[in-house]
Formats: structure tokens, sequence, C-alpha cells
């Protein structure tokens, strides 16, 4: 089972549409719910006037910030659940109407008359740092941190992480060359195919029962309890097949919207889904990124030491961005071997979106920066690029930037995938060849790595339980969102009991009354996690099927094997009993009982992560370290600047395959939506902070052949801990993405790119200065 | 106010009461209980929402219902076991699912339609769905294996 393409469980139900969404339910009596959002960047609300809209066809409630004067966030509580007393952003949700239909909610909200004043923008970071008035949070001293930050509010930064290894001065000095770099690119969207969903109802009971389209079921939970003081376990949230989520599901947000609305109307069920435009810019987005980045090395291209800033655009509240301004932090350099290290990374505010998890979680942002870096650092040194990658490429023994030791067991071969990168892209033909008068091939490579930081705590489980003919039912609380860690789940189980996966069902469905709880799906960690709970309820099932086949087989259960749907012995495999004879207790042919109903369970908490020192960094924030090497193949156009992606591999030490093309689907994707990222994506801003392009006929993504030719492999360096040696690959195909395509573009064009999204145009204002010259043409 | 029409959808009649403003998606959706049919965004931009409209890809998203009164409409609902839906399964073509039934639609149409289409037709087709989760690659694989098999099956013996 391991190793092999099974295809998805769900697959069926997925080309006949009969798999379920979030948003796939209607009954009778069922209410609609709809956002109405800030038409302004930053301002003052003041006054909302609703007694029109309450008087519109259909309408049976109308919520407003000041209804919840509750502050919420899962770092620092500073974001209402709706606006209250200022908008800090466009689209931010302001009021939500309640009523029989969604359209006549959609038409209450046009009569909702908000009364602004508006206030100057924070437009950018380097704005926000200066300290720019009004601050985005002038009440900032008075929130509530969940999470340890440092904050500097009179700048408005609400995290400010510092790394230091080794002694900078020492590898200034050591240093014979340095680079320095300043990159950027503005926040973006998932843009996930299903829009953020939501149902909520209030039992007379007092439970509170939640549909949500997330990844976090376990967490809407704890919020739903605490913001409006209610007994967690009366809150019970359900999730079923998720439309995508790359990371936006994982915020809370929606659904304490849709509680509130529900109890505006006595606790009837509510159901609320965003539009295209609200799920872009009013639920929250990719953290934009400025850097600054110094590289110093030898001669002979030894990298020496790294010194790097961050400013992360956070948008108008935190969320997730404090940590992702973390994780970059701890992790700045890449996986190269540097012993001086300093790394200061800001979360920033500004009249944004806000920013929450995204593919990648840091290291896609913090890869691009350095990986740029890496590339001017070869030019000026005159190395390879190649080589110079390779020859600084981290490995067992070296430690992070944040000093945490790595071993065989927990990173794989970063050298090894370039090497193989090298190969599978003709890097030898050169980075640069014209294929004709006008038209460049050029190619461009980076490394990637990233671990998967989470609570040192973070737990998971899985619950075994057999049917009358032996097959079983597996129950974790993964959401499936699309990744099909549900039919890898199953490979594993398949594999340790030694059945054909045809024999397991695996509920699709999270239910967090039923699901063992699990932290969040995010990170990519649902396999390791999973996996190692799953296969300990493998162990338990087995355990106790001995024992009750024992009875049956008359001898002891050490000397009984599982395996092919029997238990039998191991010193005489023709001596068995069906698995479906004993996994209800065995009854002897008499009609005597004996033994127990078999239910396996098992668990899986991360070890050995700490907490980060607050002045060095120093820590172990994961698990583990995925790494690998990607490369870009554009065709240039040196007349237009137009580009086409040709090829673009990845090389991923994964620790183990379980489903190859599940796997490769996997990393294909993320190279995609990498591209789609580095080459299209990124929020237009005016000068107002309004979002230009909030739909996608505006905001574009890759389509259908657009894509380039894919060339991935897999190395297996097993991960000691990992369920047959695996480790996570959900997210890792995006990260090395965008600064390969900018290697690939800088080569092509002879002009450093550094911002994104990289469009013709973009390559042009750099080529030209931005200036029209007929005669260039 | 709503009004009564009779619509066809997947072979069956169907007399329901719809707004003369509501969408088919919606109508589709809501009235007929029919979800595989998707709102990606409502504005014709992403094709989630792609059912066949006497036989051509059509997005429901931009469609009135009255406007379907007399015609053929087809969901993903009413195809049963067809090459394309077996391709995707077997090409692993779709990961989270939600625009799958639009891409198949899509694909059962240009296969029904133009079974020796081109390389730049079906690209020209194909990019007016948008998929998140792939890179495209599988669903390549899938159209392409339909289309072959269906030239095959076309061509005289």
């Amino acid at each position: 089972m391991i190793g092999k393409s099974v295809p998805r469980k769900e697959g069926n139900n997925k080309v006949t549409g009969a798999a379920k969404y979030t948003n796939d339910f209607s009954v009778a009596g069922l209410l609609h719910a709809k956002l109405l959002t800030s038409p302004h960047a930053h301002a003052t609300i003041k006054s909302i006037d609703v007694r029109e809209a309450k008087k519109c066809p259909g309408v049976r409630a109308i919520v407003t910030g000041v209804d919840y004067p509750i502050l919420t966030g899962s770092a620092i509580e500073d974001r209402p659940i709706l606006a209250l007393e200022k908008v800090r952003y466009f689209g931010e949700p302001i009021a939500v109407v309640v009523a029989d239909t969604e359209y006549e909610a959609q038409n209450a909200c046009t009569f909702i008359k908000v009364e602004y004043e508006i206030l100057p923008v924070v437009n950018t970071v380097e704005e926000a740092l200066e300290g720019k008035h009004p601050l985005v949070h002038e009440e900032f001293k008075n929130y509530t941190q969940v999470k340890e930050l440092r904050p500097d509010p009179t700048r408005n930064v609400s995290n400010h992480v510092t790394v230091r290894k080794g002694n900078i001065n020492e590898g200034r000095t050591l240093s014979d060359i340095t680079v320095e770099i300043d990159v950027s690119f503005p926040q973006s969207d998932h843009a996930a195919m299903e829009t953020r969903s939501v149902r909520a109802e209030i039992l007379p009971s007092g439970e509170v029962y939640l549909h949500s389209s997330s990844q976090a079921p376990f967490t809407i939970k704890q919020s739903i309890g605490k913001y409006f003081n209610i007994n967690e376990n009366k809150v019970i949230v359900h999730t079923p097949l998720v439309g995508g989520a790359f990371g936006g599901k994982a915020a809370i947000q929606l659904e304490l919207i849709a509680y509130a609305a529900s109890k505006a109307v006595g606790g009837k069920l509510v159901t609320l889904t965003n539009t295209r435009e609200d799920d872009m810019v009013s639920s929250p987005v990719h953290i934009g990124m400025s850097a600054n980045v110094k590289l110093g090395a030898t001669n002979q291209g030894e990298l020496i030491m790294a010194e790097i800033k961050f400013l992360f655009d956070s948008g108008a509240y935190v969320d997730e961005a404090s940590d992702i301004t973390t994780t970059a932090a701890l992790n700045c350099t890449g996986p190269y071997k540097i012993n001086h290290v300093w790394c200061d990374s800001y979360c920033v505010y500004t009249n944004h979106p806000y920013s929450t998890s995204f593919r990648g979680y840091g290291h896609s942002e913090l890869g691009f920066a350095i990986e740029r870096a890496m590339e001017i650092l070869a030019n000026k040194l005159k190395i390879d690029p190649m080589e110079l990658r390779i020859k600084n490429a981290i490995k067992p023994g070296d430690t992070t930037p944040s000093q945490a030791p790595l071993t065989k067991g927990n990173i794989g071969n970063t050298a090894k995938c370039l090497e193989r990168v090298k190969e599978l892209i003709n890097w030898e033909e050169g980075q640069v060849v014209p294929i004709s008068d006008r038209i460049i091939k050029a190619k461009g490579i980076s490394s990637l790595w990233k671990t998967s930081m989470s609570p040192t705590n973070a737990s998971t489980g899985a619950i075994i339980t057999f049917n009358k003919d032996g097959t079983m039912n597996l129950n974790v609380g993964v959401v499936e969102m699309g990744q099909g860690t549900k039919t890898t789940l199953t490979q594993l189980l398949a594999e340790s009991m030694k059945v054909d996966e045809s024999k397991i069902h695996v509920k699709m469905e999270v239910d967090t009354q039923t699901s063992p709880r699990h932290w969040k799906t995010v990170a990519s960690t649902a396999t390791f996690m999973a996996g190692n709970a799953v296969l300990e309820a493998a162990e338990d099932a087995k355990r106790q099927l001995k024992n009750n086949a024992a009875y049956a087989l008359r001898c002891k259960p050490e000397e009984l094997e599982v395996g092919e749907a029997r238990v039998y012995l191991k010193s005489n495999p023709k001596s068995n009993v069906n698995v479906k004879d004993v996994a209800h207790g065995y009854k002897y042919e008499n009609g005597n009982a004996v033994g127990s109903l078999v239910i396996g369970h098992g668990s899986f908490m991360m070890n050995h992560l700490t907490k980060k020192d607050p002045q060095t960094g120093k820590g172990v924030p994961g698990p583990a370290w995925t790494v690998g090497a990607q490369a870009v193949e554009v065709e240039f156009d040196t007349k237009t600047f137009f580009y086409k992606i040709t090829k673009a591999v990845t090389v991923l030490d994964v620790g183990k395959v379980i489903n190859p093309k599940g796997a490769r689907g996997q990393v294909t994707g993320a190279m995609c939506m990498g591209l789609s990222w580095a080459s299209r994506e990124g929020f237009t801003f005016d000068e107002n902070g309004i979002v230009l392009n909030n739909q996608f006929r505006t905001y574009k993504t890759i389509r259908y052949n657009e894509n380039p030719k894919y060339i991935v492999e897999f190395l297996e360096t097993p991960q000691s801990d990992g369920p047959y040696g695996a480790r996570g690959l959900g997210e890792h195909g995006v990260i090395g993405m965008p600064a390969a395509l900018a290697n690939s573009l800088s080569a092509a064009a002879g002009v450093p790119i550094n911002q994104l999204p990289i469009v013709p145009e973009s390559i042009w204002r750099q080529k030209r200065g931005g200036v029209y010259d007929i005669n260039k043409f | 106010m709503k009004q009564m029409v009779e619509l066809t959808v997947n072979g069956e009649k169907k007399r329901i009461y719809v707004r003369p403003a509501a969408t088919l998606l919606n109508t589709l959706r809501e009235e007929l209980g029919l979800t595989g049919a998707k709102p990606g965004c409502e504005n014709g931009d992403c094709g989630a929402c792609t059912i066949n409209f006497d036989g051509r890809p059509m997005k429901s998203c931009l469609t009135l219902s009255i406007e379907a009164v007399d015609h053929q409409v087809t969901t993903i609902e009413g195809l049963i076991d067809t090459p394309i839906q077996q391709a995707f399964v077997k090409q692993f073509a779709f990961q989270c699912g939600y625009c799958t039934s639009g891409f198949i639609m899509n694909c059962h149409a240009l296969a029904e339609l133009y079974p020796n289409a081109n390389e730049y037709q079906i690209k020209d087709w194909l990019q007016s769905n948008i998929c998140r989760c792939t890179g495209y690659e599988e669903i390549e694989a899938a159209i392409t294996e339909v289309l072959k098999n269906k030239a095959i099956e076309d061509t005289p013996s």
C-alpha cells in the first residue's frame, strides 16, 4: 500500500457532483446572512443607521459592531467581529444582515447608511514604520496579547523578532565580499475556489452547531466559547469537504459573525457565504513583504554572514502574521550553513486587508529574499549559482539560524536535491541560451526548506472501529481540503493491517463531537501527525484482535500475527481466524462469548519542541526540515519583455513517498500556485488603500495551458519519527518558485528583478527605467 | 414575483417557481438540489458553475433560469460514468473537487462536439475554468486521453 498511487477515496463523489461542501445545503427556513463591508481603508465610523434597511422585505435582523464590542485574535486581540468605531481596511465587515433569502439580505445591505470621517491611510510598511499618524491602532496598549510579542505600537509594529547567531561583527570582518539587495511583493490572495462559508445554529439546550469550511474546526470551538462566553463543550463544529484552503481557512472570522447573526434571530439556522469579492479582501489574505538582505562570503564562495531585515505587511490586524514573522526569522537563511546571522523581522500594521497563513508560512517569502541575494552573490563572485548553493548547502551537524541542531533524522539532503535539479534542467547547457534573434531561453534555480512551526504540544488522535464484515472505519480530526490526507492515512492503515485499502472506510467529515481532536490541518503536518496516530491505533487494534483470537486459537496473544484480514499463528499461518470473527469479541460454537469489542485508538503529540529565546531566537521551532531544490526555464522575448514559463523542476526530499501520483499532484499544484503568484498575482492598491483587483476578472491566476511542463522527483532520506519515514510535502512546491522565476528572468533581461509579481511591464520598467523608446522596438 | 416555469434538467421535466432575476445556478442549487454546479465567483470568471445548455458549455451564474425554458440543461449529476469522469479519477485530475464539476462539463461538451479538437481548441475552451489545486497537468492528461479514445472510437473501421 505504501508507494501505490491509490485514487482518492472520495474521488467518485467529486466527479459526479455528489460531494458536499459547506454551502451545498439548503432547508426550508434557512436564513441567509450578507456582509456590508467598508468602502474605505481607514475611516472613523460616525454613525450607522439601519432603520431603512430593517424595513426591507425579508429582513429578520441586522447586527453591527456595537452589538458585540469584543476584540478577537489568535496572537493579539486587536480585531472586532464587526468594525467598531473605525474601519481599518477596504472590505472590513461593518454589519451583517439576516434575511429570508440571500438576495433580500443583499438588497437590505444597500439601505444601511454609514457616515464616515475619512482618515489618512497607512499604505506601505515603510510609511507605517515612520509612525505615520493616525496609527492603525491607537489603542494598542489596551489590547490583550495571547502570544508573546515584542511590539512597538508607536511605529505600527505588532511584533519584532530578533535572531542572533554567532557574532555579526566577526562575520563582517571575515567576509571578503558582501552583497545587499532589497526585495518586495504586495499582499495577494489564497483564492481557493470555494469561498469561505459557515452555518450557525443555537439550540435551546445551549448547544451551538457550526458547519464551516475551515482548516481548524477545533479552534472554532475554542474561539466561539471564548468570545461569546459559552462553555466550549457546548460548541460542536462540523467540517465537510473543503474546496481548497492553502492556509486561508485556518483563521477564524466568519464563524464569529455567523454566531452573532444566529443569536440575533433567536438561534435560528443562518448561513453566511462570502462573495468572491469579500473572500478576496474582507477575509484574510496572503502576507506582503519588503526585505533587505546582506550576505557576506569569502572569495572562494563560502557563506560567512547574513544580515536580514524583513518587514511583513500584516494589514490591519495581526491574526497569524506575527507567527509568520517569527518563522521567517528563525529560518531566515534558507537551507545554507551560515555561522553569523542577524535577523530583524517586523510584523507591521497597515490599512490593508489582514494577513494570515499561506502555503509555505514565511518560507516562500524568506526564500525569495535569500535566493535573490544568493544569485547576486554568485554573479559578484563569478561563481556558478548552482555551485555556490551546493557548496553552502546545509547538512546534518549544522544548526539553523535559531541554533536548532540538524541531524540525519530531521533534515534531508539539500545538496543532493540541487545536484539532481542540475541534471534535470540541463544546467550545463548554460543559464542563458539565445534561441532566435529575439527569444532567449533562461534558467533560474532556488533551494528551499521548511519546518512546521506549531504549538510545542500540538496533538492529534485516530480511532479505528470494525464493521461486521471485518472492514474498518477510520476516524481522524484532519480536514480533507484536497490535499488527499484521508487517502494517505488509509494507505498507512492498510499497510499496517496488511489489507487492501478498499477494506477501509475513512470518515471525510470532521465532527468535533466524535472526531479525535486534531490541532489544525495546517503546516503540512497532517500525514506526519495523524499518520503516527493511525499507526499507533493500528497497533492497538491488532493487540485487541490478538487477545480475542487467542481464545479461538487456544494460544497466547503473543504467538499471533494480524494480516490479510486474518489473525494467525506465527508458527503456523494455516491455523487462523478471520478478523471479522474476532473484531467484536469471539463466540464459541455453543454460543458462549468472550473477549471484547475492538476499538483501536492512537495519538500523537509533538515532542522536543521548545519556545524561542526572546533575544536570540534560540529554540527548536518544528519537528523537521523538508528540503529541496527547484528550477524554472523561461523563453523571454527581448523586444516585448513577454515571457513563457516552459519548464519547472522540483526535487524534494520527502522521506518516503506514500502515494506517488498524489504526491506529484501536491507538488505540481504548489509549483503552479508559486508561479502564478510570482508571475501575475498581487493586490493593486490605489493611493487611498483601496484594492483595485478583488475579483478573478482583474486578479489573474494561471489558467489551463499557461502552466509549464513539470519535472518532479523525490529523494527518500527517511525522517526518523515520520510514519514509514515520511515528512510533509503539501506546501513545499510553492517555496522556491518565485525566486527561481526571478533568477531566470533577471538572467534573461540582464537586470535584477526583485519585485513580485513579475509582469512584462515590470521588466520593462527595470530595463528601460520606465521610459518608452520607440527606437528600441 | 415568482413565476412557474418548466425546465428540462438532466432529461427530466421540472415545474418550479422562480424569480425572473434568479440565475440558473441559483435555481439548480436551491430549487432542484443539484449542488454539483458551484458558485466560485458568480461573475463568469471561474467556470465552477459550468453546465451544458443544449449540449454546449454555459456558465450557469450568467444564465437566467427563465432563459433555460425550452432548452436541455445537463448538470454534472446528469453524467453517469462518462469517459471524462473516469479519466478525471484515473489521472488524479482534481484535488479539492470544487472546480471539478465545471471542468468536467466543459470537457464533456468538448469531447462530444469536437472529438478531433486540436491543442489550440482545447486550450481555448479550458481556459474558461480555474483550478487552484492542480497545476493543470492532470486535467490535460484526462482530456487528452478522452479525446484520443473518442477519435479512435469515431474512426470508421
